[in-house]
């Protein structure tokens, strides 16, 4: 038998990784890979809860959090290539225009 | 035996999530999210969610991650093995964030109590197939969440297309 709160340690742990990432790479494409990480902790949270509530309601917001990430990413790798196109960089050390 | 295939999927998806963090250069990185990928799908098989485990092939290692590796084709990458991945002074301070963030949520679900028990048991989705089960509930209970769902994925489209589209001078 698997316990849920094992499903939720593998949950938290994956989710500070995305944490770890996001706020380190100096790629701006890793940092939104680590998004999806975290997105995808989110989601097994959300269906491990739902397997063990004997719910559907869980499972029902993976499928639009999978949805809204899909879009994230179209946007957010949309934003990547204007920003490339723009500094010739994709640093997030070079981009400091707003930097007082 | 199930067990056993929790312990595998679990330590495959952290091991391997710690190595694309770490990852030096992007590509191997987004591979290997692939690789994540299809252990989230096993994951997902079993809290018997076979359609999610399906979406999850499809829409993130289909669709999702080819548009990673196409962007990632479109931005040079020639200096990017050699510097370091991480920001300047960045690697502890993120470590120690993450740290305090995972023992906040082990305190949290230490303290965690599930509420009570819905409608859809194993036997009842067994009986009607997940498939048709999530297809009822999406398209019934929560038919508005989807109608918004539709709306965001439509103003995505235009996002991109307006982040594409090449700035004309004068214009």
């Amino acid at each position: 038998m698997v316990h849920l709160s094992w499903y939720l340690t593998v949950s938290a742990i994956l989710f500070c990784i995305g944490v770890f990432g996001f706020l380190t790479r100096r790629n701006i494409i890793m940092m939104l890979l680590s998004i999806e990480l975290m997105l995808n902790s989110v989601n097994l949270n959300l269906a491990a809860i739902s397997h063990y509530m004997e719910d559907l309601r869980g499972q029902v917001l993976v499928f639009f959090i999978i949805a809204v990430a899909a879009a994230e990413a179209a946007i957010g790798l949309g934003i990547v290539v204007t920003l490339f196109r723009h500094r010739k960089s994709i640093h997030t050390d070079q981009i400091v225009s707003l930097k007082g | 035996m199930v067990q056993f295939l929790f312990f595998y999927f679990a330590i495959a998806v952290i091991g391997l999530g710690i190595t694309i963090v770490n990852s030096r250069n992007p590509v191997h990185g987004v591979l290997l999210m692939l690789v994540l990928f299809f252990h989230m799908a096993g994951l997902y098989l079993l809290l018997n969610a076979e359609f999610l485990a399906a979406v999850q092939v499809i829409v993130y290692a289909g669709a999702i991650l080819v548009l990673y590796l196409f962007v990632l084709f479109l931005v040079t990458l020639r200096e990017e093995v050699r510097i370091s991945p991480f920001i300047e002074k960045g690697y502890w301070m993120g470590f120690v964030i993450a740290i305090a963030m995972f023992i906040t949520f082990i305190k949290g679900i230490q303290n965690f109590t599930l509420g009570e028990h819905g409608a859809y048991t194993i036997e009842k989705i067994g009986q009607l197939t997940h498939t048709k089960a999530m297809g009822e509930a999406i398209y019934t209970t929560y038919i508005l969440p989807f109608e918004v769902a539709g709306l965001i994925l439509l103003v995505a489209v235009v996002g991109g297309i307006a982040l594409a589209k090449r700035e004309r001078k004068g214009a």
